[in-house]
């Protein structure tokens, strides 16, 4: 069971509830293959950086989980097929990261706001 | 020529260059988050191209870590490519 980060842009013209039910079945697909959600974190309408496939903006969510290493190649099949994804990349996530991500999470970052000064 | 005027060929090194250090080493921080784009901004120049390690001060493990959370954030469009307005 390793720790892997999702982070998917989803087309704009997305409505909120498409937004929401694209969310419920990716994540309902990993709790399915015996992996288990650890946090889920949509960002919603951010501007990009570049256009991709012609649009400027996109919707991003940042998903958190742990699975079995096979799981990752059904969800990127998954994730092909949709056409309402315009990109996405899993990242595997070491014990730095992990520790990272859960110090962010909750009670802030001591390190950064000293990293700013 | 006259005596006192002395010439040199290089101009004399005034103003000590401040000290570099790896802030990775200095503050503890063991993970490079590509998602936290105002702290990557601080690796990369007006064109939105890598600062290499010499002027950034990183240490070669960090700077790798740098490099490759640049590059997922390009990925993810979060970066550019390439730009030429002020960071």
């Amino acid at each position: 069971m390793n720790n892997y980060e999702l982070m998917i842009i989803f087309t704009p013209v997305l409505s909120e509830d498409d937004f929401k039910s694209a969310q419920k079945k990716y994540t309902e697909l990993v709790t399915e293959n015996g992996g288990t959600i650890v946090h889920s974190n949509p960002w919603g309408l951010k501007s990009l950086a570049y256009p991709i496939q012609k649009k400027t903006t996109g919707i991003y969510w940042v998903l958190e989980y742990t699975a079995n290493p096979d799981f990752n190649e059904k969800l990127k099949i998954q994730m092909l097929r949709d056409e309402q994804i315009m990109r996405h990349m899993i990242t595997k996530l070491d014990k730095n990261a992990v520790e990272y991500n859960y110090v962010k999470r909750n009670g802030g970052f001591k390190i950064t706001e000293k990293m700013e000064g | 020529m006259a005596k006192n005027e002395i010439k040199y060929l290089t101009a004399i090194k005034q103003e000590k260059p401040k000290k570099k250090f790896c802030r990775f080493k200095k503050y503890g921080i063991k993970y490079v988050d590509y998602k936290d784009v105002e702290f990557l901004k601080k690796f990369i120049n007006e064109q939105g191209k890598m600062l290499p390690k010499r002027l950034s001060g990183n240490s070669l493990k960090y700077q790798r870590k740098v490099g490759d959370a640049i590059k997922k954030a390009r990925q993810m469009a979060l970066l550019p490519y390439v730009t030429d307005l002020l960071k």
